[in-house]
């Protein structure tokens, strides 16, 4: 309670999410070491570094995805909206309802229809029915650029889709939480180029009404998509900066020998 | 291309003909020959099996057969009408015993039990798996025929029902890992619960194959003798008292083998015959509705 006391001295409209000294560990070995940062609203934050690096920890840690790994804990804080999310009356079933998150494999339920797969997202929240319903399907999958696509066959299967297109699905269905914060976690590492650049056209218009932090291990995408890049190296972050900045003038030896190509 | 000292002949694909060589080809034949000579038998015996089965017991297939109650002994006529509604009843009552309390134990092994608790209830689902099912009749005779003075559907059903347990269990057990995690991740990434996720994303998604598990499991407790033989006890006349002794095939079967009378030791192959169909249709239907998944699903 001491740091949701704290948090509200701070000026909430300029920082979506603040964490501070996060620590994340799976089982016995720490996979997170001290992490401060803090993310602007409506911005487009990536996340990058080598294998091993922390990287996709540090961003399930922002919904408490991380807790559902057996064995796995974390300490420090992360404060969204004024409410530090790791205080212990929060429930991390409610953090989720409110933080869309899209994984590396396209993962819609292939049990549901593609209608149903973005409504699931509105029914848990118990944001709207009946015609209200399938007008905000409707809205979530235009955002999601995939309504045209998928206009006439709402209640087809999602296995029947593109690589490219399930990940849009799971975008609109992200979305239909009506969130402020989108995880994402390598979105487009199992996508083909095309649809890769469909979906970093995607973040860019996404982030009008969203904050959204991105992982990748692409340097260029990171550079394409992102107003601030973070490096992350053994579970440490390294350095985060403007990506205009963050590529032409690191300011850690490490970043510089990850990004020039050196390792990883 | 290089030819080397110790090849002598000019086509290097060409068997040489030497003694090995010929060794091999002879053990190479026989063993062919071998294995596909006792696989006819194996074969051989299971249609003689079904055959002879056949051959003596659809002399007593008819419309009476399904209808009547069996007849006083040396009487001719009558039917296992009894014996059909008794096994149905058993059945039941083991699926709704069986079903539900195997796919819980399965789905906490899959999704919820951890650490050494899980592995010791596992132990335990295997160890019951082992066990001869008379046991089991032994149990519900203990605890409930001889309490009520009186053999039941109900004993016969909970037998049948444990019996159950542990095939459903595992069966649920090994569909639900095939899940794949990331479900179960889209799932909780969206705020579900985990009971949620486990009932509406999870089980669906295993639908298929817990249906194959609970359907073998009810073929294999529709030819149960044993435990019945202390529990259901068996009966010539209809009855729909769960509380009184009942029918079934695999009993009627049983008494019938041991009666003086030629024409009821004629009509226990009828009623195996009709065990023996049963369990077929159930495992092709199994093999449709599992095939029938694959396609839908890909």
């Amino acid at each position: 309670m001491q740091e949701l006391v704290a948090s509200e001295g701070q000026s909430q409209a300029e920082i979506a999410i603040d964490i501070q000294r996060l620590d994340a560990w799976y089982g016995p070995s720490q996979a997170l070491f001290d992490v401060n940062l803090s993310i602007l609203p409506l911005s487009v934050s990536a996340a990058i570094g080598p294998s091993g690096s922390g990287k996709s920890t540090f961003v399930r840690c922002l919904n408490r995805m991380h807790e559902e790994v057996f064995g796995a804990r974390v300490t420090g804080s992360v404060v969204i909206e004024g409410v530090n999310i790791y205080a212990p009356t929060i429930n991390p079933i409610y953090v989720r309802r409110h933080i869309g998150m899209v994984f590396q494999q396209p993962n819609p339920l292939p049990s549901r229809s593609i209608y149903e797969n973005v409504a699931i997202g509105a029914r848990i929240n118990g944001l709207a029915k009946g015609r209200a319903l399938d007008e905000l399907v409707e809205r979530r999958l235009r955002q999601a650029a995939l309504w045209d696509e998928v206009k006439d066959r709402l209640s087809g299967a999602p296995t029947q889709l593109s690589g490219g297109q399930q990940q849009r699905l799971c975008i609109a269905r992200a979305l239909a939480l009506e969130p402020h914060i989108v995880l994402m976690d390598e979105p487009c590492s199992a996508l083909d180029p095309i649809a890769t650049l469909q979906v970093e056209d995607l973040i860019r218009q996404l982030k009008q009404h969203y904050t959204i932090v991105i992982v990748t291990h692409n340097l260029q995408q990171a550079a394409r998509v992102a107003d601030r890049t973070a490096f992350f190296l053994s579970g440490h972050l390294v350095e985060e900066e403007a990506t205009a900045e963050f590529f032409s003038h690191p300011k850690q030896k490490e970043t510089e020998d990850f990004i020039t190509g050196r390792f990883g | 291309m290089s030819v080397t000292a110790q090849s002598t002949k000019s086509n290097p694909f060409e068997a040489e003909r030497n003694g090995l060589q010929l060794r091999r080809s002879i053990v190479n034949k026989l063993s062919i020959i071998l294995t596909g000579f006792f696989a006819i038998c194996a074969s051989l015996f299971l249609i003689y099996l079904i055959g002879y089965i056949a051959a003596k017991g659809l002399q007593f297939i008819n419309a009476n057969f399904f209808t009547q109650r069996p007849r006083a002994p040396g009487e001719t006529g009558g039917g296992w009408a009894t014996a059909l509604q008794g096994s149905a009843i058993l059945i039941t009552l083991a699926t709704i015993i069986g079903v539900p309390l195997g796919m819980a134990v399965g789905i906490f092994l899959s999704e919820v039990g951890r650490g050494p608790f899980a592995s010791f209830v596992r132990f335990l689902v295997d160890t019951l798996t082992g066990i001869p099912t008379i046991i089991f009749g032994l149990f519900a005779w203990v605890l409930i025929v001889v309490p009520s003075h009186s053999f039941s559907a109900v004993s016969g059903g909970v037998a049948l029902g444990i019996i159950m347990i542990p095939t459903v269990a595992r069966a649920t057990e090994e569909v639900l890992r095939l899940v794949p995690n990331d479900q179960r991740e889209a799932s909780a990434a969206l705020g579900a619960t985990h009971s949620r996720t486990i009932m509406q994303v999870v089980v669906p998604a295993a639908r298929s194959g817990i249906v194959t598990g609970v359907m073998l499991a009810l073929a294999r407790v529709a030819g149960e003798t044993a435990p019945l033989l202390m529990t259901a006890g068996g009966t010539p006349f209809f009855n729909t008292n769960l509380f009184h002794q009942i029918d079934a095939i695999p009993l009627r079967i049983f008494n019938f083998t041991l009666s003086p009378y030629q024409i009821e030791r004629d009509q226990a192959f009828s009623g195996a015959l009709v065990l023996i169909v049963f369990v077929v249709i159930t495992s092709l239907a199994v093999r449709w509705a599992t095939g029938g998944f694959k396609r839908r699903g890909r």
